[in-house]
């Protein structure tokens, strides 16, 4: 329990140690922990940043399926009644056009009718005649006669 | 007559456990143990026996106190700059993050209790924690295994627990109280006087009664922060040798002195880093005083 220069080297042994501690020890220790510290409060924030970004995405995502999804409607709807139109205006056009076709025919047979049936007397009126001419060939000039017959035919 | 000189042997056991490896300077004329005087100009030498380390008086230095406590000291050191120099943002591996957490401690210790702006104190609160806790984990080691090993190598004494040696837990102490003056005069300059004098009555004719009252009480600090550490490690290794002590005592004290060096260890853990914690805080309390103007 003596008390002697020991007191003093330890003292100064102390304040030397302290003094290493302070230059050597404690500001590197420190600067590194208060780095991680930030870097880890970086990272949480991120994080959260990240988290929220997501959950926006994914709203704006859903709003945009749902107004695809009524486009999509919209066009299909729309297609489907071009397509109506479309037939019906096809079907009206066909009714005009075969319309027009019995038309046409029927002109046409018409009009063969009429030329059949003219052909047609002016060979029964040259039967006619021919076979007058025959039954007649004896006594009735062919030239008075003519006369006759042909008004016949024009009374027809 | 066995009894007295069983008694004897026990208690030369404990004073040999106690002696310290002192080498001082021996006074001129005196008898040394082997027969020769010491002469003119005295002599330094290792000292053998109470009576020599008495007559060298304070010219000695306590030889193992010191080694044991500078190595610690150098130990800590070491430790920690390996840390620092390898101390990055990155995720820490397992020996950096155990000192990184002993640092965070003492930050929050010095954060807590210190707020004035000043960079020594945490590096301070640092050093004597971990410092102070190496110098009393000392003590666990079994007393006999270094001093009976050195013994082997002619070393005639060893303490190998700094920390039970008042002039290294006082030595500790006067730094700190150093410190403490130095800040409460750079700090406070003129204000360090007027608290001294003008505390707690505060006339001109009580400055003689403050004045006193004062000084005892900032004495008092650098006393009760050493004497405190030495006083419980002293007494903590009386115990640790006296446990030791009883081993020698027969076959049948075996087991009962087995037992309590084994609860004795295992509150001593608890001891020393008490002590170690308390001495830093208090450190850390004072400087906080010597900042603080009234």
């Amino acid at each position: 329990m003596n008390i002697n220069l020991t007191l003093i080297g330890q003292m100064v042994a102390f304040l030397v140690f302290v003094a290493f501690c302070m230059r050597y020890v404690w500001p590197p220790i420190m600067a590194a922990m208060e780095e991680r510290q930030q870097k880890i409060a970086d990272g949480l924030a991120a994080a959260d940043r990240a988290s929220h970004d997501l959950e926006l995405a994914q709203k704006e995502a859903v709003d945009r399926l749902a107004e695809a999804k009524k486009e999509a409607a919209g066009i299909v709807d729309s297609a489907n009644k071009r397509a109506a139109t479309l037939i019906d205006e096809a079907k009206a056009a066909a009714v005009v056009e075969a319309d027009r076709v019995k038309e046409l025919a029927n002109a046409e047979v018409e009009r063969e009718k009429a030329q059949a049936k003219e052909q047609l007397m002016a060979q029964v009126s040259a039967l006619a005649i021919s076979g007058a001419e025959k039954v007649l060939a004896a006594e009735i000039d062919a030239d008075k006669h003519a006369n006759l017959l042909k008004q016949l035919v024009e009374e027809q | 007559m066995a009894a007295a000189g069983q008694e004897k042997t026990v208690s030369d056991y404990i004073v040999h456990h106690l002696t310290n490896l002192t080498y001082g300077k021996l006074p001129e004329g005196f008898h040394r143990h082997d027969g020769h005087t010491v002469a003119e100009g005295g002599e330094w030498a290792f000292a053998h026996g109470a009576d020599e380390i008495a007559a060298m008086g304070f010219n000695a230095v306590h030889v193992d106190s010191l080694a044991w406590s500078i190595g610690l000291g150098i130990i800590f050191c070491a430790l920690f700059r390996w840390v620092a120099v390898r101390a990055s943002a990155d995720t820490p591996s397992g020996f950096v993050n155990a000192i990184e957490m002993i640092v965070e401690f003492i930050d929050n210790q010095v954060k807590d209790t210190f707020h004035a702006q000043n960079k020594l104190i945490a590096p301070l609160a640092l050093t004597i924690f971990v410092w102070v806790f190496l110098m009393n984990l000392m003590d666990l080691i079994p007393v006999d295994v270094v001093p009976e090993l050195l013994l082997l190598a002619g070393v005639e004494y060893q303490k190998i627990v700094p920390s039970t040696d008042p002039n290294i837990t006082m030595g500790m102490a006067l730094g700190v109280f150093i410190l403490m003056l130095y800040y409460s005069i750079t700090v406070k300059g003129f204000g360090f006087v007027k608290e001294l004098t003008m505390n707690p009555f505060n006339h001109w004719a009580f400055i003689p009664v403050n004045l006193f009252m004062e000084v005892v009480g900032l004495l008092a600090k650098p006393f009760s922060l050493g004497l405190r550490l030495f006083g419980n490690m002293y007494a903590g290794e009386m115990i640790f040798i006296l446990i030791a002590a009883l081993f020698g005592a027969g076959i049948f004290w075996m087991l009962p002195a087995a037992l309590l060096q084994l609860g004795w260890a295992i509150f001593h853990i608890l001891v020393i880093t008490l002590q170690a914690f308390i001495f830093m805080v208090l450190t850390i309390v004072y400087l906080s005083m010597a900042h603080e103007d009234h």
